[in-house]
């Protein structure tokens, strides 16, 4: 089953994706921030990272950056949650090498599908 | 979130606009289709109602204006004061693309009308202005389905480390849908080596068919994240015109495209129609190959996606060359007449010819076919007339009684070259001198060496027979045969010995040739060397050079000395390799004779569709063509038969 990294400084957020993400059989590891999300991701390999974008410290854009200078992230998808349509911040992200995104406020069965669509 | 943002409604309104002109586009499907049911025309008009309501609502002023004029043209169409005809759907399903491209960029913040909106907005205006009064109902458009949709996707090679990966939107894609791979193309071409093949970046463009009744945005929902990372083309996949060709009539865009073109017709030998069929049979095993390894990809099967790839690669080579062989034709089509014609003049003029054909079965594009007869006919006939000599005036110049008249055709680099030969008498150099001082052509102190004199006689009116004859005639010279052939982006020369006979040399591009091309590098230049010119490459040591007078160089290969040519001194190039054993030497051949060409460095073969230089810039010497090399640039194409004139113009001088 594919290991995920859930980033998100809101632990409501992360507990409400982490649960879902379980439920459905994925390893979920979890980082309140951009800083200790890039450690984990120094530590250890994952098949996908999700990132909120607004984020104290490291936010979620300069963590994809960060990611994709890593080798071995060169290919790993990294999904940015936004918030109410952001285009901008799905530009940025998406410049900064995310592979896609995730419009919050979002429920169990669209956070599901939008994983399912680069992971699994 | 505290305060009220417009924004936040932006979304809804996009995608409740985007679901309106779904539901507005299969409507009007549904419409052409023949449907007459009124609801159609009311689920149009409330789609457009709303979007322009929004549209307004949310300063989206552009789309709002657009939205207006629609709106009063869908007014007209519920109260039964237009006819819903082809030609009002087609523009009404115009209009629902146009207003997703809008949407697009309302969503992005861009400008939001374009060039394509505005016209259409004029257009609506102009049919509100003057309606046109129902016609018949029943002529919508026949046969008209949405039955999906036909997507080009070339991604960039970036996408996959984006962490998009093409076999995941393919997976989405055919979660709505019957998906089909119409064809898989190598992003690169040439193809790179495997071993230089870089896993991170994508290396496969496609184009795909989605069946089923499928809202647009569904497809370019799965093609939403990678926005800005491929080149994506989504197409409706509808035949409003002709019914569908039926698989076994139907011919790949390649060939019906140009066919299309073609005013003439032409006829194909069966042999050669086989021949396609074939190649395009193997190519449909290659792409279903290929769509089985895309479907259940692995790392593990890379060696058999390699080898499907190598095998696209042959099959889509011999494809392009049995499509080109369809245009070519033996020239012997037209050797042909000459026997015949060559038999009526010895008669006529009292002459003993042997007519030899040789290279009949060279193949030349057809057009050049239909045009090179006449220059042949012309040059025959003035062979005959002007070259050969009576029987009686060869044997007293101890020549055999019969004169010999040869016709000979062959394929050389890029070019057809067609010669006819005489062992006549050759220009004789008297009465042309004296022509071209009549006429004021040349003074009566200059010095003319062969060429120079063979020049005069392509002047325009230059008849040198003191009796006009009715076989040559007069005043119709060599000046028109020359014009004929440059008109094909050809051209003629002579070659004479005085007392030994005429030989004129028609050369001819091959039009839409191909050919093997040997790469060279010369400084920072590209220089394709064509290579049946090519007789051998090797290193020359320092030694090996010899200085003549003239500045000329010469080198020893094998038992003689040939030529040498520094490429990067025939084109100005700078940073090229200078000293000879640091370079390569090409040995080529043009006509009988050979020269070597000094290069850098051999690049690797590659085969190589010519572009004409003159049509796009102008005709440089020592050019014979360009190409496009993969990466975008141009490399020029070495006339060989040029080089060796070069090297032999600065032997002689």
């Amino acid at each position: 089953m594919p290991k995920i990294l859930a980033v998100d400084d809101s632990v409501s957020m992360r507990n409400m994706v982490s649960f879902t993400l379980r439920g459905a059989g994925h390893e979920v590891h979890e980082a309140p921030d951009g800083n200790a999300a890039l450690a984990a991701a120094r530590q250890e390999r994952f098949d996908l990272v999700l990132a909120d974008v607004n984020m104290p410290g490291m936010d979620g854009i300069s963590l994809t950056r960060e990611l994709r200078a890593l080798p071995a992230f060169a290919g790993v998808p990294i999904l940015i949650l936004t918030t109410e349509s952001d285009v901008d911040k799905k530009k940025e992200g998406k410049a900064a090498g995310a592979t896609g995104w995730l419009v919050k406020p979002f429920d169990p069965d669209q956070l599901l599908a939008t994983v399912a669509r680069v992971a699994g | 979130m505290s305060t009220v943002d417009l924004r936040q409604f932006h979304q809804t309104f996009f995608e409740e606009s985007l679901e309106g002109l779904d539901a507005m586009e299969q409507a009007l499907l549904a419409l052409e289709n023949g449907a007459g049911d009124s609801e159609l025309v009311h689920t149009i008009f409330r789609a457009a109602h709303s979007i322009k309501g929004g549209a307004a609502t949310f300063g989206f002023s552009d789309l709002a204006a657009f939205t207006h004029v629609l709106e009063s043209l869908l007014d007209e169409l519920r109260g039964g004061r237009r006819a819903a005809d082809a030609e009002t759907i087609e523009l009404l399903l115009q209009s629902v693309d146009c207003m997703r491209g809008m949407l697009a960029r309302s969503r992005d913040g861009g400008a939001v009308a374009d060039a394509a909106s505005e016209s259409l907005r004029e257009r609506f205006a102009a049919m509100l202005g003057k309606p046109v009064a129902g016609s018949a109902a029943g002529e919508a458009g026949p046969g008209l389905s949405a039955d999906g949709w036909r997507i080009r996707f070339r991604p960039l090679p970036h996408l996959l480390r984006t962490g998009n990966d093409p076999l995941r939107i393919f997976r989405e894609l055919a979660g709505h849908g019957a998906l089909v791979v119409k064809q898989v193309q190598p992003l690169q071409q040439p193809r790179p080596a495997f071993a230089e093949l870089d896993p991170t970046a994508a290396a496969l463009g496609w184009e795909l068919e989605l069946h089923g009744d499928i809202p647009r945005s569904r497809v370019e929902g799965a093609f939403e994240w990678v926005d800005g990372d491929c080149e994506l083309d989504i197409q409706l996949l509808r035949d409003r015109r002709a019914p569908r060709p039926s698989p076994d009539t139907a011919a790949p865009a390649a060939v019906r495209e140009p066919a299309a073109h073609e005013a003439g017709s032409i006829r194909v030998s069966i042999a050669k129609v086989d021949a396609l069929i074939n190649m395009v049979g193997e190519l449909v095993i290659t792409q279903s190959m290929l769509g089985d390894i895309g479907e259940h990809f692995s790392v593990d099967r890379l060696a058999r996606l390699r080898e499907g790839l190598a095998q696209l690669d042959r099959t889509t080579r011999e494809l392009q060359e049995s499509v080109m062989r369809i245009r070519m034709l033996p020239i012997g089509a037209v050797f042909n007449r000459f026997p015949r014609m060559v038999r009526d003049l010895e008669h006529r003029l009292g002459k003993r010819v042997k007519l030899e054909l040789r290279g009949e079965s060279t193949e030349v594009d057809k057009t050049v076919l239909e045009k090179i007869g006449d220059p042949l006919v012309h040059l025959v006939r003035n062979a005959v007339d002007h070259g050969l000599e009576t029987p009686a005036e060869r044997v007293a110049a101890g020549k055999p009684e019969v004169g010999t008249l040869r016709m000979d055709a062959r394929h050389e680099g890029g070019n057809v070259v067609v010669e006819v030969v005489d062992d006549g008498a050759g220009l004789r150099r008297g009465p042309i001198i004296a022509k071209a001082m009549q006429r004021g052509l040349v003074r009566a102190d200059q010095r003319l060496d062969d060429q120079e004199l063979a020049e005069l006689i392509f002047q325009p009116g230059f008849s040198t027979n003191a009796e006009a004859t009715d076989v040559s005639g007069r005043g119709v010279g060599m000046d028109v045969v020359r014009r004929n052939v440059n008109d094909l982006g050809g051209s003629v020369s002579v070659r004479s010995r005085e007392g030994g006979g005429c030989t004129f040399t028609i050369v001819l591009p091959l039009t839409l040739a191909i050919i093997e091309g040997l790469v060279t590098a010369v400084g920072a230049e590209r220089y394709i060397v064509p290579l049946i010119a090519v007789v051998e490459s090797l290193q020359v040591p320092a030694q090996g050079v010899r200085h003549v007078a003239g500045g000329g160089e010469l080198f020893h290969f094998r038992d003689g000395w040939l030529p040498l040519v520094r490429l990067h001194a025939v084109f100005g190039c700078s940073d090229a390799v200078t000293a000879i054993e640091q370079g390569i030497v090409i040995v080529v051949e043009a006509g009988a004779r050979r020269v070597g060409v000094l290069v850098d460095s051999l690049v690797g073969q590659h085969q190589t569709v010519i572009k004409s230089l003159e049509s796009h810039y102008r005709r440089v010497e020592g050019i014979s063509g360009a190409t496009i090399a993969s990466d975008g640039s141009v490399a020029l194409i070495v006339d060989i038969g040029g080089i060796v004139r070069l090297a032999g113009r600065r032997k002689a001088a």
